[in-house]
């Protein structure tokens, strides 16, 4: 495989409550194996991934929050969050365990455009 | 009666449907219902009314989980696995809004 494609992972579940989450986040770190331009867009329900703080012992399901933060050293370091979702869900930056960039939903949808492989979570 | 609803506020109307049909008693939050308890989420306003007209209770493990459990809203009754199994129990019948 040589010819770098540019990949983006849609994800809009919120943990825990269904599996789509872990699955991209799976998908997610077999593709940067593969040395491919990877972006990942939070949005609507998906930007509940990123909180900070989760503690699964209670519901005795794996944490898999902090491999979000060991992203950057499979060099997937561009992680786009939603500012309209995180708003209605009383949630900002600072609630987040990485560092992102925030993006309008417009913005979001430009950027998607861009993308030759999109990935729906 | 018991209402249980498990799904999140902002992508299902279950919550909706549970709080218009539903006429007192106990309600129940879990899983990606939980959401709806906390602090700045679009339907705080709406759960917070819903504490006036039924005991709304909230399954705490599944707020820890998602990183929330410092944000329940005031009047909301944090229950652990046992609380929920004794909301069954004390209830004639229960509805899941699945």
């Amino acid at each position: 495989m040589s010819e770098i494609k540019k990949f983006m992972f849609v994800n809009r579940k919120a943990p825990y409550g269904t599996i789509y989450a872990l699955e991209s986040l799976e998908v997610v770190l077999i593709t940067a194996a593969f040395d491919q331009d990877v972006s990942l867009m939070f949005l609507d329900d998906g930007v509940y991934q990123l909180k900070k703080g989760q503690q699964t012992k209670g519901i005795e399901t794996k944490n898999f929050s902090p491999a979000y933060r060991a992203l950057e050293d499979y060099d997937v370091e561009k992680l786009y969050v939603e500012k309209e979702s995180m708003d209605a869900r009383g949630l900002t930056e600072e609630d987040l365990l990485v560092s992102v960039t925030v993006l309008s939903r417009a913005e979001m949808g430009a950027l998607m455009d861009e993308q030759d492989v999109v990935l729906s979570y | 009666m018991l209402h249980i609803v498990n799904k999140s506020p902002l992508t299902s109307n279950t919550l909706d449907s549970c709080l218009s049909t539903a006429t007192g008693g106990d309600i129940l939050l879990i899983e990606d219902a939980v959401y709806a308890a906390t602090h700045g989420n679009a339907a705080e306003a709406k759960l917070r009314a819903a504490t006036g007209q039924f005991r709304v209770h909230v399954l705490l493990p599944d707020l820890d989980a998602r990183g929330l459990g410092d944000r329940l809203i005031e009047g909301v009754l944090p229950v652990d696995y046992a609380g929920f199994v004794d909301l069954v129990a004390s209830n004639k019948t229960c509805q899941s809004w699945l």
